[in-house]
């Protein structure tokens, strides 16, 4: 009897630290890594690597700015290539951070404080990889910026054009890229005003202490706090759904076959999520085990994220086999030619690797133990990120190479150019997320405090339900 | 026993009286103790927000909510005014046949500046409504301030209380389960 309650008061009330915890060894724990004398030398090998390729990604820009955008290797018919594949791929990234952020708070689902400092900052990076390629692949960026946003200037004399899906993407994406800055932020200063008081009196501490605004705790503070909060993350629910739909709509507006479907904004949802769970992953996956973190981003924690991701790569793969339903059930001959040409055409590999990566290789999570093998999910977090950049190279250059008119079909090749940046975002990706996890804590201190404050309690109501009926079975069948 | 920490000699230069609990649930039966003899100006400082705490110490629901929607209904006005005036009223010029404004197309922009402008009403808001940033405050100098971000859980009785007396506060603070109460100056 007993030993069923204690199973059902572990079900229901799982703990989501390892080990005995007070809410000190949270804090000691989690600054501790911020407060390194030296950072160890495997965080330097590792920032001189992504440092050099970020060194390559601004090589690569100052070329493509010297020379034009013919140093890609876009040209007609293939007018958006890696670059626009590159952008979808990265702002698909950023899309975890916010559900876990924003959609998995509101869901009250407490797991997500393990993960979710980490995958707001991921998010904040990769939407910074993505901007880069539209602003570059407009060749002049300080130029792009009157092309872009309405600012009243001479040098155009009038304004943008509001009625095309393009011109939304501009707005969708900063405002998501400073909504994202903003709710990182507002998580950001209780931890902030922590590390100020554990520092001793020098510039650290007048850093973090002008970064914590003052931040002192009080309960009449936290009560605007968690109002702040609750509303952000309300606010950025609907706003994360609609950036993908909306970069989703610079191809579903379009008349191209394979790109004109109404499928595209929630498909392209879906995948968002289901690569950014896997980048999520991979970084927590190399974090937790470098930084020693294994007893607060636990196995529970990353069998957790394994579902969504099983989940999201299911619906993926749902998409996929609607597209070819409807392309055959319109009877269009462009759009059936398009998805054949998909299978079979010249670029059958890219939609191999796509199917495999994305619609295969993840069902492997329904087995419990796949779940939970960190191999086993390194290698399929992987996976599932090439599978997705190969979702945005077969949707964009495959419906491009071949669309109505045979005499100007083309085949789309990378340039050196083209790889060299791609590879450069990595670069500025990693080296800001390494500097990240070795400057400001990469776990929520105060809210996992929080959560564990939670989780006592629900444990003390347990177990005073579980005395009181001991006393009852006792009583009732004369059990000692 | 009150002890002062910074020698502050008139009830006008203190902040209050300041003790500490040892976790959230001690912190909490503290409050509803020290309520009950009519003290009304209590500030907890904890470590992370504590459910009920609010309603314990008789603290009114944030008002918040109600400037993040002015905010974002703004951003929505002046998304679909500043459209209407640049595509059909200062520069008017038809694409692809469409009409020169539509309310239609006008979404996505719209809904976005509500979006960005509400963030920014949340953030600045809140910073707005709890006076931050802010330099100094007395709180910081009581003994284990530094602790309040860690694992400190803190209440002060603050001197504009109209029962505020040092001493007695101090005793009040002690009688329920503080440790290191102290008067601390402003």
């Amino acid at each position: 009897m007993a030993d069923l309650a204690t199973v059902i008061r572990e079900e229901c009330n799982p703990p989501m630290l390892e080990g005995e915890m007070s809410y000190h060894d949270i804090t000691e724990q989690i600054s501790s890594i911020t407060e390194w004398k030296k950072a160890p030398r495997a965080w330097w090998i590792m920032i001189s690597f992504t440092g050099t390729l970020l060194l390559l990604l601004l090589t690569m820009l100052t070329y493509l700015v010297s020379r034009g955008i013919g140093v890609w290797g876009n040209n007609s018919p293939v007018g958006w290539a890696w670059d626009i594949t590159n952008f979808v791929w990265w702002i698909g990234i950023g899309h975890a951070g916010t559900l876990i952020s924003a959609i998995l708070f509101l869901l009250r689902q407490k797991w997500r404080t393990a993960i979710n400092r980490a995958a707001e900052a991921m998010t904040i990076f990769a939407v910074a990889c993505a901007a880069i390629f539209p602003l570059f692949h407009t060749g002049r960026p300080w130029r792009a910026v009157y092309w872009l946003f309405p600012i009243p200037n001479t040098y155009l004399h009038m304004w943008q054009n509001y009625k095309s899906p393009l011109e939304w993407d501009v707005f969708a994406v900063s405002t998501y890229g400073t909504v994202s800055i903003l709710f990182w932020y507002t998580g950001l200063i209780p931890d902030l005003a922590t590390l100020r008081d554990r520092s001793a009196p020098g510039l650290r501490k007048i850093i973090y202490g002008v970064l914590a605004l003052g931040w002192r705790g009080a309960s009449t503070h936290w009560k605007h706090y968690e109002k702040a909060y609750m509303i952000l993350a309300g606010i950025s629910t609907p706003l994360v759904l609609s950036v993908h739909t909306i970069v989703s709509f610079d191809f579903a507006v379009s008349v191209i076959p394979g790109w004109h479907t109404t499928i595209f904004p929630p498909y392209f949802v879906a995948g968002a999520v289901f690569s950014g769970f896997a980048m999520v992953m991979t970084l927590l996956i190399l974090s937790r085990w470098a930084l020693g973190l294994e007893n607060i981003i636990t196995i529970r924690h990353l069998e957790l994220m394994n579902k969504v991701i099983l989940a999201t790569g299911t619906i993926v793969g749902y998409a996929y086999a609607t597209e070819f339903f409807i392309a055959w059930y319109s009877g269009d001959t462009y759009e059936r030619f398009t998805f054949l040409n998909r299978i079979a055409g010249p670029y059958w590999w890219a939609w191999w690797t796509m199917t495999i990566c994305n619609c295969v290789i993840p069902q492997f999570f329904w087995i419990k133990k796949m779940r939970r093998n960190i191999a086993v999910m390194f290698i399929i977090s992987i996976t599932t990120n090439i599978g997705m950049w190969f979702e945005r190279f077969v949707i964009i250059v495959l419906s491009l190479h071949r669309d109505f008119m045979p005499s100007a079909w083309g085949y789309f090749k990378p340039t050196l150019v083209d790889i060299g940046t791609y590879l450069g975002t990595f670069g500025l990706f990693l080296t800001l997320y390494l500097l990240f996890v070795r400057f400001l804590p990469m776990i929520a201190i105060s809210e996992v405090k929080g959560t564990l404050s939670a989780q006592r309690h629900v444990d003390h109501i347990y177990e005073h339900y579980l005395e009181a009926h001991a006393a009852e079975a006792q009583e009732s069948h004369g059990i000692a | 026993m009150a002890l002062l920490n910074r020698t502050a000699v008139h009830e006008g230069d203190l902040y209050g009286a300041v003790g500490e609990f040892n976790d959230e649930n001690e912190l909490m039966e503290a409050i509803a103790q020290i309520r009950r003899q009519g003290y009304s100006k209590l500030e907890a400082y904890t470590p992370f927000p504590i459910h009920g705490i609010d309603d314990a110490l008789g603290n009114k629901p944030s008002k918040l909510g109600w400037f993040v929607v002015c905010c974002g209904l703004t951003g929505a006005t002046a998304a679909a005014t500043f459209l209407w005036w640049t595509s059909a009223v200062d520069y008017p010029i038809v694409v692809g046949g469409k009409p020169l404004f539509a309310f239609t197309y006008s979404i996505p922009i719209m809904f976005e500046l509500m979006i960005l402008l509400s963030a920014f009403g949340s953030l600045y808001g809140m910073l707005g409504v709890n006076r931050l940033p802010r330099l100094y405050h007395p709180i910081f100098n009581y003994t284990n301030a530094d602790r309040i971000n860690d694992d400190g859980f803190v209440l002060a009785i603050e001197a504009e209380d109209p029962q505020f007396d040092a001493e007695e506060c101090v005793r009040v603070l002690e009688s329920a389960g503080a440790v290191n109460a102290e008067v601390v100056a402003k």
